[in-house]
């Protein structure tokens, strides 16, 4: 009895202890936002091309991956990060977290419209492209007669009130792409007032950005503002769900770069070479990633109504300026939050307040509605603001820094009680328009 | 027997360290970063910013409101059931029964992502409503939703709490009431369900903690403005080091502390102590006709809502396509076949964790319980306390004291970074299921009598022998119970563990799930691994069960006090 517990003992520690170590020399760790489906295909094909290497995932929303990466020691950091956001790869770099890694592939143009594939400074390099736009789920149009929007301003109309959904810049990288491509897109107060009316009217602000094509693929709302891929993928995937590029949509690579400070950086430089060889392009292409490649070669292999960004069809109006959204990542984000995230509720009601009084009064001016449009659907913090290097210096501050951070907290505090305060009004204004 | 062996004394000493440096120190990590500055030095001044953000306020108020109206509709579904089960003559008790154990087999997150299929905006149930009544229900919406789903996964605390306590209220106080002319409501409002206050209070203390604590729920429902999410979200975007995140913690440690203890305030605040128990049960009256029509209406209704989940999350697992339809289309069995091939290791860790995590509990409960009960070591009574320290726990917060606490550690033989690793979470599945095992340890060791024990004594057995040939053997129906409980419930676990998992390799289950529900071709897959886990729960609950009926052949009440 002894002998065999004993033994039994021993032999599970033994066990637990060779579980973990494995039998590989490289692993490589790889953070990134992107879903399952890819993350798997590229680790096995990899690992299939490499055998001697691991890849390991780690998944984490693109604010969540600064987070991490920043809280590591040098020495034994992850080796890639792999995200949406350019401006994502703007903050690493910023802080020197990225290698210099240079351009790659020769056969990858170095331009995409106006916008360089590749970073220029050479931190980090693009892997694939996304535009923005907006999928909808058929029946659910169908079932509720709504028309398909082609433009963001499609949004603002009254018939989409509480049909849309859209995820917050703070949760999701490429919300806050799509935020700030409408804001560079119309102008910081004209872009301002469409993200507020479109937040306006939706029926949710999704925690993660897969929360909305999730919720748009089972019905649950008719339309989201939506990264490509998503779109594509889940109407690839036989879901009754349409995708459509507005004319204010930006072409932005899909980023790969190498951290400074990992524990295998050659490993990583061979995962990201083996991501942008002709293989690695390809499997973009499965049914359930549905991306666009960066190797033009590749589009040749593609299905016939596959969108193709190298041959002129997908308008891209906006030139995205990624210093001028990083200079104000951080503001962007916390005014979408303190203004229309942390607020939904009272927006909707001054939306629908606004909107019912427009129908009311059919088409007459008043004073009173204006007012409370403008009340309802302006930024807290307007255009000349936005530039002042102070507000955005607080927001970049270091974090241990506690004097900064309740400095902060004041000015997001003022947002949102102004933000709180101007849509009670706004409503009360609308509710007694003539 | 009363006597203190050196060995236990260390043994006894080698836990409370285990649970200091596991339960305890994270948690004054938590607090003390709460409470100071940059500097180290003390300051108050996290609080007063988490009081001057209006949107802190407004989490702490919903997360109040929900937790509040949790327990109160959560009352509402258990108590009739309660009361049926232990006062009627009812063939429906097995029914009920079951009704106490399926909610908790499924993650609550895992069954908000399936009843939004069929409660949601177009939910079957809404769809079905819109095309044939013009109107929906928009149950599913907002802090609605979360006490919606809350309520259905936990309101089984309540009811076996309830009825627990019902079971051994005597009778005769039942007929006392009748003779003095009370019955029906009244008989049951002024004098059942007082003297069943125990049992309630221990249940509703329990799910107002639960509901308070949760963050899987309100993050698949798409709801922020709660205090557990806004401390999720602010550690993981803003990084370790933001302070509010910790105020946060600190207030649901709290709550939680306070729940607790006020719940045994209350009731030890009056004698609820009954000279007879047990034995002089009240007869079960018979149910009229027309109740018994009501009483099956009440559990049909209650067990359709609470199969729903279950039910969704099967069908999503074998078909293709659920899209604003009342049910989905397309059947497949292609996400069975994907998680077999690309989630086995998650299966695989989620057996080695929770299974190491359970051995574990069984190993410090059991001894926990030997000494606490078999020895006189002064302090004793303290690893006890420490223990319940960890139920009142949330694992949100264990899990961001783990990071702070052990950031920088590295483990020994080149295993990388503590925080990184497989061996958090077996430590930390052990140290918040350990309740639950020293509580099986504690039921089994006071069913073996002292005198066994003594006559080994008495014919040369040294200590180490008596407990390996008689208390052990003696206890083992306990041990695989206590074993088996916390295994499946750290199985389902959560909070603690999206935050701990660093890298895909090392997920157990539970986050697998997390994470294919994130993808749209990922949610057939992530039900079919849903359909695993519940399936391996259900049958470790069965088991348990079986085991727990198995060590205690007849009622054990009474034997305490």
């Amino acid at each position: 009895m002894r002998h065999l517990f004993t033994r039994s003992t021993l032999a599970s520690a033994l066990l637990a202890l060779l579980i973990p170590v494995g039998a590989h020399a490289e692993t490589i760790s790889v953070v990134t936002s992107f879903p399952k489906e890819l993350t798997t295909a590229y680790k096995k094909a990899y690992e299939a091309k490499y055998p001697g290497d691991t890849v390991e995932i780690l998944n984490k929303n693109t604010s969540a991956g600064i987070a991490y990466v920043r809280e590591q020691l040098a020495g034994s950091r992850p080796e890639i990060f792999w995200a949406s956001a350019p401006d994502a790869f703007e903050v690493l770099s910023g802080q020197k977290l990225l290698v210099n890694i240079g351009p790659g592939n020769p056969e990858i143009p170095s331009k995409v419209g106006n916008y360089p594939v590749n970073d220029p400074k050479g931190f980090y390099r693009g892997q694939a492209l996304a535009g923005y736009g907006m999928m909808w789920n058929t029946r659910y149009m169908k079932a509720n007669k709504l028309p398909a929007p082609k433009e963001w301003s499609d949004l603002i109309q009254p018939i989409y009130f509480s049909h849309l959904a859209i995820s917050s810049p703070s949760r999701s990288g490429t919300t806050h792409l799509t935020v700030e491509t409408i804001l560079q897109g119309e102008g910081w107060t004209k872009g301002w007032e469409q993200v507020l009316k479109i937040g306006g009217n939706s029926a949710a602000i999704t925690e993660r950005s897969f929360g909305v094509p999730d919720g748009v693929s089972n019905g649950q709302f008719g339309i989201g503002l939506v990264i490509d891929f998503f779109g594509l993928a889940a109407k690839n995937s036989g879901m009754p769900v349409d995708f459509v590029y507005p004319s204010v949509t930006s072409i932005v690579p899909a980023n790969i770069g190498l951290i400074a400070g990992a524990k295998s950086p050659g490993a990583g430089m061979r995962f990201i070479e083996f991501t942008l060889s002709d293989e690695g392009q390809k499997l973009l292409l499965q049914k359930d990633i549905s991306r666009l490649p960066v190797l033009p070669a590749i589009y040749k292999q593609a299905p016939a109504d596959y969108p193709n960004p190298f041959s002129g069809k997908i308008q891209a109006k906006v030139n995205f300026d990624s210093t001028l959204s990083e200079s104000r990542y951080m503001v962007v984000r916390s005014l979408f939050d303190q203004m229309i995230t942390f607020r939904h509720k009272e927006l909707v009601a001054a939306t629908k307040a606004i909107q019912d009084a427009e129908k009311r009064l059919a088409g007459r001016p008043s004073a009173q509605l204006d007012e409370a449009r403008q009340l309802a659907f302006s930024p807290a913090v307007d255009e000349k603001q936005i530039k002042d290097p102070a507000l955005l210096a607080l927001f970049k501050a270091k974090k241990g820094d506690a004097e900064a951070s309740r400095a902060k907290a004041k000015v997001e505090e003022e947002w949102a009680s102004r933000a709180k305060a101007n849509y009670a009004r706004a409503i009360t204004l609308a509710n007694s328009a003539k | 027997m009363k006597r203190n062996h050196p060995g236990l004394i260390a043994i006894a000493i080698a836990i409370a360290a285990f649970l200091f440096i596991f339960l305890i120190g994270p948690i004054l990590t938590v607090v003390y970063t709460a409470f100071t500055d940059g500097q180290g030095n003390f300051t108050f001044s996290h609080f007063l910013a988490f009081a001057e953000i209006s949107l802190m306020r407004e989490s702490f108020a919903n997360s109040l409101y929900v937790a509040g109206t949790t327990v109160f509709f959560a009352t509402i579904i258990a108590i009739p059931l309660a009361y049926l089960t232990v006062r009627f003559q009812f063939r429906g008790a097995v029914l009920i029964q079951t009704l106490g154990v399926l909610p908790l087999v499924m993650p609550a997150f895992v069954g908000a992502a399936a009843m939004q299929l069929i409660f949601g905006r177009s939910g079957a149930v809404n769809l079905i409503l819109m095309d044939n009544f013009g109107f929906s229900i928009p149950i599913m919406e907002g802090l609605n939703g979360i006490i919606f789903v809350e309520t259905l996964h936990y309101f089984p605390f309540i009811l076996l709490n309830l009825s627990a306590s019902l079971a051994t209220i005597d009778s005769s106080m039942e007929e006392a009431g009748q003779n003095l002319g009370a019955s029906g409501w009244r008989l049951f409002r002024k004098i059942i369900f007082p003297l069943a206050i125990p049992g309630y209070i221990a249940g509703a203390s329990l799910v107002f903690i639960k509901v308070f604590d949760d963050l899987g729920t309100p993050l698949v429902l798409n709801v922020t403005n709660m205090l557990a999410p806004q401390a999720y979200l602010r550690v993981t975007s803003i990084g370790i080091e933001d302070p509010i995140g910790y105020v946060i913690c600190v207030i649901l440690v709290l709550f939680s502390i306070a729940a607790m203890a006020g719940s045994w305030w209350f009731v030890k605040r009056r004698d609820y102590a009954l000279v007879s128990r047990g034995g002089a049960q009240a007869p079960k009256r018979k149910l009229t006709s027309w109740q018994t029509a009501m009483a099956y209406g009440w559990i049909i209704g209650v067990l359709m809502l609470v199969l729903s989940p279950h039910l969704g999350i099967l069908l999503m697992s074998f078909f293709k396509v659920w899209s604003f339809s009342v049910l989905p289309e397309q059947f497949t069995l292609v996400h069975y076949a994907t998680i077999f091939t690309d989630a086995k290791q998650m299966i695989w860790n989620t057996i080695l964790y929770c299974g190491l995590a359970a051995f574990i509990d069984i190993i410090i409960g059991g001894a926990i319980a030997y000494i606490v009960i078999r020895t006189t070591i002064p302090g004793r009574q303290i690893l006890d306390h420490l223990v319940t320290v960890a139920l009142a726990m949330p694992g949100l917060v264990l899990g961001i004291g783990y990071l702070r606490a052990f950031r920088g550690i590295d483990l020994p033989f080149g295993m990388g970074a503590l925080t990184a690793s497989w061996v958090i979470f077996v430590i930390a599945y052990s140290v918040r299921r350990l309740p639950y095992a020293l509580r099986s340890c504690m039921a089994a060791l006071t069913q073996v009598h002292p005198a066994l024990e003594e006559a080994a004594e008495n014919v040369g057995a040294g200590r180490t022998r008596i407990i390996r040939k008689i208390v052990i053997p003696l206890m083992m129906g306990g041990l695989l119970a206590g074993f088996v409980t916390s295994f499946i419930t750290a199985a389902a676990e959560i909070s603690e563990t999206i935050l701990l998992t660093s890298r895909e390799s090392l997920a157990p289950m539970s986050y697998g799930i997390y994470l294919y529900f994130q993808s749209i071709a990922g949610r057939g897959p992530g039900a079919a691994l849903s359909v695993v886990a519940i399936t391996i729960v259900a049958l470790g609950t069965y088991i348990s069960h079986r085991l727990a009926a198995a060590a205690t052949p007849h009622q054990q009440v009474g034997n305490r006090t």
